[in-house]
């Protein structure tokens, strides 16, 4: 190789290294702020600031769903099964949002340690298959479990 | 090795070269994407929980890969057009740019369309997002970076300084949703591991994947080839070539 065009190789790649770390030590120090979300055990230590705007996001705690009767308040917890951060919404849910399922709320935090949700996204998992591929896992473990129970009761 | 490389180099060589492959890739790649959109949209299976609105990743996730991808071409043509002074260095990283743009844009547009039904919202400033926001706007700087300079050997050293400072952005957009927490879910196609995307799922998303390469390829030979003649428009191949399709 040419010295010339050797000297400009590595004036390339310490350009791209250079400009590689100082953007990563960017992301770096501004990684609290790159979340999207607290976790709920983030919340629970107080590291979540009280009556400003905030997301939590975590998995909805099955059975804490509670629709009101004569309104759209809906109340229900998110979990990342460290803690757990009741919600309060009021409006229209997306058709995702489930039990068990990842959701996204945004709101302030009152002083009770409740979010007053205005907005509730549904956080969708990487996981991808055909209805008939689900029922099958879904009996396949309940199966399992089953199983897993009469041994229990043998003993 | 060395005089392959250099071939590269040369207008009429790569213009021979580049007509030669399109003329057996085109087809093809019409043909895959016809076949893998009709494959994805048709013959599989709606999804467990999303129904039938998963089926928008058969173009999602093969646009986001290959802008992805295309980002690497074009600041690898960057670094060897710094390096070696090569004038089609620059052509092919002048050509990724708008293509790359395009790809970037598919993505974002689609996934906002699958956001609003399944996320609820069109748009949220989490990290893998944004990330790809700031790629659509590193593609769309090259173009206009290359386009504001009226001497075409700066320009190109511009762009591929450009270029090669962004690289930066494209593990951060693929490994944003395992740093940070995101909206956006994890990776379903792992390369280690066992894929969380049911096999008769997977094997369409694979072939699109495979034809968006081959139209990421096609597009940019095609712009390649544009961008050769008018560079060369003054010397004898080209008005050669000129004379032989406009006399016959």
């Amino acid at each position: 190789m040419h010295p010339v065009r050797k000297q400009r190789l590595w004036l390339v790649l310490f350009l791209v290294v250079f400009s590689s770390s100082a953007i990563g030590l960017m992301a770096y120090a501004l990684r609290g702020n790159i979340n999207l979300f607290y976790p709920p055990v983030d919340v629970a230590a107080g590291l979540a600031p009280v009556g400003q705007n905030i997301r939590v996001g975590g998995m909805v705690v099955d059975g804490s769903v509670e629709r009101s009767d004569n309104s759209l308040e809906v109340r229900f917890a998110v979990t990342d099964y460290e803690a757990v951060v009741p919600v309060v919404y009021t409006g229209i849910l997306p058709d995702l949002f489930d039990e068990g399922q990842g959701a996204v709320a945004a709101g302030k935090l009152d002083e009770n340690g409740v979010l007053q949700a205005s907005e509730v996204l549904a956080k969708h998992d990487e996981n991808y298959m055909p209805p008939e591929v689900a029922e099958a896992l879904e009996a396949s473990k309940s199966r399992m479990a089953e199983q897993a129970a009469r041994q229990g009761y043998g003993q | 090795m060395w005089t392959l490389f250099h071939k590269f180099g040369s207008p009429p060589w790569l213009y021979r070269l580049s007509g030669a492959i399109l003329r057996w890739l085109l087809p093809i790649t019409v043909v895959a994407l016809v076949a893998g959109s009709v494959w994805g949209l048709l013959f599989t299976a709606p999804d467990f929980r999303q129904g039938n609105s998963y089926r928008i990743i058969y173009i999602h996730v093969p646009a986001a890969v290959v802008a992805l991808a295309g980002y690497y071409v074009m600041a690898i043509a960057g670094a060897v057009s710094l390096i070696w002074r090569m004038k089609m260095a620059d052509i092919a990283m002048r050509a990724c740019a708008p293509i790359g743009a395009a790809l970037t844009f598919i993505a974002l547009v689609t996934g906002s369309i699958w956001g609003k039904p399944t996320w609820g919202t069109w748009w949220v400033w989490d990290a893998r997002i944004t990330s790809m926001l700031i790629l659509l706007f590193l593609y769309l700087g090259v173009v206009a970076l290359y386009e504001a300079y009226e001497n075409k050997a700066l320009a190109a050293k511009a762009c591929a300084v450009l270029s090669l400072v962004g690289t930066v952005n494209i593990p951060i957009i693929y490994k944003s949703v395992d740093w940070w927490y995101s909206l956006h879910q994890p990776a379903s196609i792992k390369f280690t591991g066992g894929s969380t995307i049911d096999p008769s799922m997977l094997y369409p998303l694979l072939f699109m994947i495979l034809a968006f390469y081959a139209l990421f390829t096609c597009a940019l030979l095609l712009n390649m080839r544009a961008e050769i003649l008018q560079r060369e428009q003054r010397t004898a191949w080209v008005r050669a070539l000129a004379g032989e399709r406009g006399g016959s």
